[in-house]
């Protein structure tokens, strides 16, 4: 699984890097990026996915693969 | 005058509206999901999710110029005859693109996650103060004495200005917003009174911009000095701007988070339940604090259409006002499954309660954090309180909804 941000929708809720910290990087303004290469480890899938349903602007997207 | 058609007719100020809203916009979202009044100088009110969701991204169409929607009309200044506008330039709520990127990247490393972090050992500290007055009465207003109480002095303290100029930010948010609101004079005197204010702080600060704190008694690391040293645009910050941009965090930072505050502790004072289940359970407060901000959504912003903007088969006509109805799209069902039903773990929520688009409330960090101490510290040294009955619970409407009277009693502490 990865996970990324559209930074064309992105409006810095924070709501991801918040319920997924491990996952997510944001910058000084508050906009949201995947960390690293966005690859999500087994064990942090349901934590992806919790934070793609509480994404306001529906930034945040999930490839399963 | 009584409504009698929410749909043609409803009035944000109506007492049945500031009471709970929920019921009005339930049959509103099936019967006529986007509502027109003519009341208040008139306006259009939509209540679904997904219309909620479309309006914010029509950007400039619904523009911002307006973000406070009532009263309508200009006032004119008695002295010089000038126009004076009855809603104070909030730049960069009040702003459209192109100003509006600029105006907004300004202020929003102040308020990142990790900017708002820096306040929290003194959020923490004030409410403990807070609590400290009244625990061993057994008795409190939550809304007054506690809710009210601290995102003022919050704002205050990231402004660099005396905590206890607070009470006067109290009055003045009151006099743009609450009672402002019905009442366009007030409204122009307290904007003039904000002015002074801010125009005072930016001018101390311009005349010792290297002071350190206590040093003249200029800080220097505060969100004014840091503002007055800002870019906007390639260009430094000039005076009116600064003063436009304080006026922001005073109007758009207050009352809707005490608003919050206060909303929370009504819903825990009446759903024991929950209460019980957040002390017995704290790691479960931020996601209870985002669905009580859910289903408790303080705000609703305006919006002017600067041209026909079509939404769900209705036409609202260029010039009309809208309320953009983030509470209303919070409810709705089609997006959360017993929407009215504050449901403490609610682990889906894509809530509306900071807008969404462009607008995104800026200070949404400092609100969640403000939030989240205040109910972790009432909780955590007051975890049983309910209504006192003997008193009565009021809460204001309009466009920031919440409890301006609380009365809690709880075991003296």
């Amino acid at each position: 699984m990865r996970v990324r941000v559209d930074p064309e929708k992105c409006q810095g809720h924070n709501r991801c890097y918040s319920l997924a910290p491990e996952l997510f990087d944001v910058d000084d303004y508050g906009y949201a990026s995947a960390a690293g290469d966005g690859v999500v480890p087994p064990e942090l899938e349901d934590k992806a996915r919790l934070a793609a349903a509480n994404c306001p602007e529906y930034a945040v997207i999930i490839e399963e693969g | 005058m009584a409504v009698e058609d929410w749909a043609t007719d409803y009035d944000i100020f109506d007492p049945e509206y500031c009471a709970d809203p929920g019921p009005i916009w339930a049959d509103l979202r099936e019967r006529c999901p986007i509502a027109h009044t003519e009341r208040w100088g008139g306006s259009y009110l939509p209540t679904r999710y997904e219309d909620v969701h479309a309006m914010a991204g029509m950007v400039p169409a619904l523009s911002n110029q307006v973000p406070i929607v009532v009263p309508p009309v200009p006032l004119t200044d008695p002295v010089t005859g000038a126009v004076i506008r009855a809603t104070p330039h909030i730049p960069p709520i009040s702003s459209d693109p192109p100003f509006h990127g600029p105006a907004r990247r300004l202020i929003l490393p102040a308020f990142s996650p990790q900017a708002v972090a820096r306040h929290e050992p003194y959020t923490r500290e004030l409410a403990h103060r807070l609590v400290d007055a009244f625990a061993g009465r057994g008795r409190c207003d939550g809304a007054v004495e506690y809710a009210q109480q601290i995102p003022p002095k919050v704002i205050a303290h990231l402004m660099g200005v005396d905590e206890n100029r607070g009470d006067e930010f109290i009055e003045w948010v009151r006099g743009i917003l609450e009672l402002g609101a019905t009442n366009p004079e007030l409204r122009v005197a307290t904007a003039q009174k904000i002015f002074a204010f801010w125009g005072a702080e930016v001018a101390k600060r311009r005349e010792n911009p290297g002071d350190a704190r206590g040093s003249g008694g200029v800080p220097r690391d505060d969100f004014i000095s840091e503002l007055l040293r800002g870019d906007l645009a390639g260009r430094p910050v000039d005076d009116e701007h600064a003063m436009a941009t304080c006026n922001l965090l005073l109007i758009a930072g207050i009352d809707t988070t005490w608003s919050s505050i206060g909303a929370a502790l009504w819903h825990l004072a009446t759903h024991p339940a929950d209460r019980e289940r957040l002390v017995a359970e704290p790691e479960l407060l931020p996601t209870a604090v985002e669905e009580l901000l859910r289903v408790y959504s303080p705000v609703t912003m305006g919006r002017l259409a600067t041209e026909d903007v079509t939404v769900d088969g209705v036409t609202i006509p260029a010039g009309s006002r809208v309320l953009m109805n983030f509470p209303a799209a919070n409810r709705d069902p089609r997006q959360f499954p017993d929407p009215d039903t504050v449901v403490i773990d609610r682990a889906h929520n894509r809530h509306v309660a900071f807008g969404i688009g462009i607008h995104r409330c800026a200070g949404s960090n400092l609100a969640r954090m403000e939030m989240l101490v205040a109910l972790s510290v009432f909780l955590e040294r007051i975890p049983e309180f309910h209504l006192d009955d003997t008193g009565a619970v009021t809460w204001c409407g309009g466009q920031v909804r919440g409890p301006r009277a609380l009365p809690l009693i709880f075991p003296k502490a």
